[in-house]
């Protein structure tokens, strides 16, 4: 595998799970909980689908055949597909959403603040701006578990059940293959064990403060960045896919 | 308080009405100038919130980036859009969730064109264009309206939203110069969408029985039928100029009026669609509640959450 | 369906540019401080309109009666010493 090879494979990753979050919380546009928290969430949103529209227009161009970034959101089947499990799981109800994003939030901006020395320029450049949105997320989502956590009784039941359904599919975030270990090498990314700390110490303070206990299995659910997804989501690209696979070759 | 009193106030409230002075929150006002106003303003609210249900039907649908993140953007808009509105009710005393919960048990009115269907991605521009188009006009002499909390509402309303329009022009502008297919689609929303779009100035000027009053109160400066006329007359122009066609085979340019005669609408469909008779007025309203009761434990959690904090503070 | 306690309401006041006063921009719902300056950042900044935010719970502000505001105003107004146009500044001079 060539460095090029790998960084095609590497942005696909990163564009995937901005793109899938990013869509999965655009459901959500007119029914949040509260007219201020809907407009949270779309803001997350807009921030998510604004990463992805440069993260896969730098892979579309480090691809084997150069695509465009909506070729590549919108015209490759799902096993082509390299998001984490956990950001295609549905929104559930708003602490399921809520945990979700703060499973990945806690992830993704330690590696953004690492991505900020990358030799490879262009990819800073993109994760210097992801960063200030995310670092916004981050603190989005935690105050909501810290609240949600230590608010009603029901409250702290759901989140807590939320918690419990969705970190197993969290730990997939760290996955590693010759990809990493080549971009690694590189200097263009961190390795996952400089993350998985950091990620580790903000659930530990966050769930501490929201009185939420870890679950004692650590069972891990991945097959994401391999293309083996999980049965949501096929509706999901169905529904994205729609207008460009009833239509092909217009512009819109 | 004495009769002649009120009669002294009343004058004086005119007074200052007619010489363009605004009202504000705390200024003695008659009773029925604050009960239309909160009437107007959270049924205008009411419109923002529900209008973002037929458009947000197409947000995961949005054929590519640009127009996904564009979609987003406008909806999420009305959503704020939503909330400056309901902040200017509540200055006249309009608690919010009391006008949300007039808006569930279908006491409450919003706009009627959000009771069609979106049934293709032209849909969205059709409502961009039309839907937006007939708000702006609607929207932009509000910005004097004589309440000033609702004037600075329209003010920043406008500004914001000057950009839907534009999207919505230029999704039917690239759809119509498009494939068959796409042009056939631009055309259906707008055979679909016309009709509707005229009805949302409101009944003609004979049968709207709150024009005159508000007038006089400056809540309004043009009537229905001026300002159905002044959309009329620039949104002709505007298809021709895409080739595409008004659903109206009586729309025909008038020299003596200066603008455009069109044909009779259909007011038995206005009247049934305004009492729940749309095609998605139950679904509509269903899907806002629905919103509300899910997100009750939440409201309900960080209420808890605040208040356990202040007591440990306290104590 | 049970009614359960509203958030309460805030005003929000937004410094657009350094330099300049906060000027008072709108309300909002939220159940404390901290969720009151988010959502003010997500509602009233969304075009980059702002460089700092301040809300104050809307019930700690006591507006002047503007049936009195005869007596409150008045006074200030006849002090027209206050007004910088009150003076004559000579020609040639700029920037005062």
């Amino acid at each position: 595998m060539t460095e090029k090879q790998a960084l095609y494979k590497y942005l696909l990753r990163m564009g995937d799970d901005s793109l899938i979050l990013g869509q999965r919380l655009s459901e959500l546009c007119g029914h949040g909980p509260i007219l201020e928290e809907d407009i949270a969430l779309t803001n997350i949103s807009l921030d998510l689908i604004g990463q992805a529209t440069l993260l896969l227009e730098y892979a579309g161009e480090s691809a084997p055949e150069k695509k465009t970034n909506d070729e590549l959101a919108y015209l490759r089947i799902e096993k082509e597909y390299v998001n984490a499990l956990l950001v295609e799981q549905p929104n559930g109800h708003f602490g399921d959403t809520i945990m979700r994003q703060f499973l990945f939030d806690a992830y993704r901006k330690p590696l953004l603040e690492q991505l900020l020395d990358s030799t490879d320029k262009r990819l800073a450049g993109i994760a210097e701006k992801a960063l200030k949105e995310t670092k916004y997320h981050l603190r989005h989502s935690s105050e909501w578990i810290i609240r949600l956590g230590d608010g009603t009784q029901e409250s702290h039941q759901r989140i807590q059940n939320s918690l419990e359904a969705l970190l197993r599919y969290a730990y997939e975030l760290f996955f590693e293959n010759e990809v990493d270990e080549l971009l690694i090498a590189q200097g263009i990314i961190p390795a996952a064990n400089s993350i998985f700390p950091i990620w580790e110490k903000t659930l530990h303070d966050v769930f501490e403060e929201a009185t939420l206990l870890l679950p004692k299995n650590k069972w891990k659910f991945q097959g994401g960045r391999e293309g083996r997804h999980s049965e949501h989501m096929g509706y999901l690209l169905a529904e994205m896919q729609y207008m460009q696979r009833t239509y092909p070759n217009m512009e819109w | 308080m004495m009769k002649v009193d009120i009669q002294d106030l009343e004058k004086k409230f005119q007074d200052r009405i007619d010489q363009d002075i605004k009202i504000e929150p705390n200024d003695w006002m008659p009773d029925a100038y604050r009960k239309t106003l909160i009437r107007q303003i959270s049924q205008h609210a009411h419109s923002e919130v529900v209008g973002m249900l037929p458009e947000g039907n197409w947000i995961t649908r949005a054929p590519n980036l640009r127009r996904k993140a564009v979609l987003l953007a406008k909806v999420q808009d009305e959503a704020g859009h939503g909330l400056y509105l309901y902040s200017a009710a509540e200055t006249l005393g309009a608690d919010r969730e009391q006008t949300i919960d007039d808006l569930h048990s279908g006491k409450a009115k919003y706009s009627s064109i959000f009771n069609y269907p979106t049934l293709s991605w032209a849909d969205m521009g059709a409502i961009g264009w039309l839907v937006d188009g007939a708000a702006i006009m609607n929207q932009v002499p509000l910005c004097r309206c004589s309440y000033g909390p609702y004037a600075r509402a329209m003010i920043r309303v406008c500004k914001e939203e000057s950009f839907h329009q534009r999207q919505g022009f230029e999704i039917m502008t690239k759809l119509a110069s498009g494939t068959t297919e796409q042009k056939e689609m631009a055309q259906d929303a707008l055979n679909r969408f016309w009709w509707p779009a005229l009805m949302m100035f409101g009944p003609s000027d004979a049968d709207s029985s709150h024009t005159e009053q508000s007038m006089r109160w400056k809540i309004k400066r043009h009537t229905n039928d001026e300002l159905r006329q002044m959309f009329v007359d620039v949104t002709v122009p505007q298809a021709e100029s895409i080739g595409l066609t008004v659903p109206d085979q009586d729309i025909k340019w008038n020299e003596s009026k200066q603008g455009y005669d069109y044909g009779p609408i259909d007011w038995d469909e206005f009247w049934q669609v305004v009492g729940g008779n749309g095609p998605c007025n139950k679904e509509r309203v269903e899907t806002r509640k629905k919103a509300k009761e899910n997100g009750k434990w939440v409201v309900e959690a960080a209420m808890a959450f605040t208040e356990k904090r202040n007591s440990k503070k306290s104590a | 369906m049970e009614k359960s306690k509203e958030w309460p309401l805030w005003e929000v006041f937004i410094r657009s540019k350094q330099g300049l006063n906060h000027k008072h921009v709108g309300s909002l719902r939220a159940s404390d401080s901290t969720m009151a300056i988010k959502n003010a950042r997500d509602v009233y900044t969304r075009r980059a309109e702002g460089i700092s935010i301040w809300v104050v719970p809307s019930n700690n502000i006591t507006a002047s009666d503007p049936n009195k505001e005869d007596s409150l105003f008045e006074p200030s107004q006849s002090k027209v010493y206050r007004h910088p146009t009150f003076y004559d500044v000579p020609d040639g001079i700029s920037h005062m």
